[in-house]
């Protein structure tokens, strides 16, 4: 891989070589890819990647990425869009939704994948699996698919119809674990020592992880390389605000954004699965973990991986972390919907009623230049939502002129 | 209280490669020690220094969480499953 210097674990800095490997022996520590900085300022200007391909492999040599045997399927360099009208509704000036529905299967999980399943296949994986809310699983059997694999996900059980039609479609095999979302995980975690499979979230972890980090690449060269004020994440297991806070940190590192201040990061959970906004509130190193009953099931992780590291990166920044009540998840929906055209899924929804939060107790201000990250696409979780009565009319012209009277 | 514990591969190093090791204590903390006179250096990759059970592994008493029951204080019933399972994974 280029310019990848190895793995080193994020805890206690023991190097290992690259392989399907995301857990320190030691001491247990998350592995994370190590890279050659210095070679990659040498390789990179803001030109060289205008010249790349428009996904999110034109950030390719801050990526662990096998040199020329890439499964790319259009995942990344989505729109980052001005939000004038919603802005307004929420007293800013100068929002920006970055709105990753847009990718292959609609939400930014194929920006991981991507980046998975090309590691996977150059370390020989014929099949691949993952622990998944439903996003996931979307991505990787698509991928898997496009690329000529094989691809087992393991979802919990009572996903919405959406997010398994999704994913059966592409072909692979589709286990619905009766448990939830943790207990799915846990399997895997154990499944990946017996199978010879490459699990995305698990033994190959290091590598996926970084797939996220492009969110914040995308974000300052379409800003025209600056950083925002602020950022609102959603956060299931924290691997995103991390990696988002990683990667604006790395562009600085290789000298593509000027020094500048942080980023400052803002969290956002529904109330049912909280467990990071609440170690936050409790001023706690440690995340405590919870049973979800959330209707935002693709944040529904009760024991997430990079709580610890999400807590760490937000306090740093001077953000915040905000719990969603359950009731506003479908009005955050709505409000975007409404304001901005753009339907998003439920952790759409907690991200755009966290900012209003965030607004309304002053840890925004309007002076700021924030993007909320809206991370996936409405149709695939059409039962969070209750539908609207619509207006029944005969196909008459005069019972439509009655019906729509008074109206506007 | 006899039971069969799951070994993670990063401490199969530990215990001859075996997958699934025996070990016996009336609590969590008394089958570490356990574990720990069996295959000696084990403790130290669960627990930290301070003894508490290090920040990115996962015990689980047959399905749950000991972080859901008693923690390390948790009873073990007889012929009850211990897994030690790596934290991160997920999300």
């Amino acid at each position: 891989m280029k310019h990848v210097r190895g793995l080193r674990c994020r805890e206690c800095s023991q190097d290992y070589p690259i392989a399907p490997q995301h857990v320190c022996e030691l001491c247990f520590g998350p592995l994370e890819v190590a890279y050659d900085y210095e070679a990659i300022a040498a390789d990179t200007s803001r030109e060289s990647i205008a010249a790349g391909p428009l996904s999110l492999w034109r950030y390719e040599n801050l990526l662990p990425a096998p040199i020329g045997d890439r499964i790319d399927i259009g995942a990344g360099f989505t729109s980052l869009r001005r939000a004038p009208r919603l802005a307004a509704e929420l007293g800013l000036e100068r929002l920006w939704l970055k709105y990753d529905g847009g990718n292959p299967t609609n939400s930014f999980k194929d920006r991981v994948v991507s980046v998975a399943l090309s590691v996977a296949r150059s370390f020989g994986f014929e099949v691949v699996a993952c622990a998944s809310t439903g996003n996931l699983a979307n991505a990787v059997a698509a991928h898997a698919a496009a690329a000529g694999m094989q691809s087992v996900v393991f979802i919990p059980a009572g996903l919405e119809a959406g997010k398994i039609a999704g994913t059966s479609i592409y072909g692979g095999r589709v286990v619905e674990v009766e448990g939830s979302y943790d207990d799915v995980n846990r399997l895997c975690a154990e499944l990946s020592s017996i199978k010879p499979w490459a699990f995305v979230n698990v033994n190959v972890r290091p590598y996926y992880a970084e797939g996220s980090k492009t969110l914040a690449f995308e974000t300052a060269e379409q800003l025209g390389w600056r950083r925002p004020d602020a950022v609102v994440v959603p956060m299931a297991s924290g691997a995103l605000l991390t990696k988002i806070a990683k990667g604006f940190r790395e562009l600085e590192t290789v000298g593509l954004l000027d020094e500048g201040p942080d980023v400052i990061l803002h969290g956002a959970q529904a109330e049912g699965c909280s467990p990071i906004a609440s170690a936050f509130e409790a001023g706690a190193e440690d995340v405590r973990p919870v049973k979800p009953n959330t209707i935002a099931k693709s944040l529904a992780i009760g024991d997430p991986a990079d709580g610890y590291y999400a807590l760490k990166e937000t306090r740093a920044s001077g953000g915040s972390m905000v719990k969603v009540p359950e009731v506003s998840v479908s009005d955050g929906i709505e409000l975007l919907a409404r304001t901005e055209g753009i339907f998003t899924e439920t952790a759409g929804g907690v991200t755009i009623s966290a900012l209003a939060q965030l607004v309304d107790g002053g840890k925004i201000t309007p002076d700021q230049e924030v993007v909320a990250y809206v991370t996936g696409i409405g149709l695939k979780t059409l039962e969070a939502l209750t539908p609207k009565d619509t207006i029944k009319v005969g196909a008459r012209l005069e019972e439509v002129e009655r019906a729509l009277e008074g109206a506007s | 209280m006899s039971v069969m514990v799951r070994v993670p591969t990063q401490l199969r190093s530990l215990t001859a490669e075996s997958s699934e090791v025996e070990a016996s204590g009336r609590t969590v903390a008394d089958l570490i020690e356990d574990l720990e006179a069996r295959h000696p250096g084990i403790k130290a990759r669960i627990l930290d220094d301070t003894g508490s059970l290090r920040r990115f592994v996962n015990l689980y008493l047959n399905d749950e969480d000991v972080r859901f029951l008693n923690g390390l204080d948790t009873q073990v019933p007889e012929g009850a499953q211990i897994s030690i399972i790596p934290a991160v994974a997920g999300g």
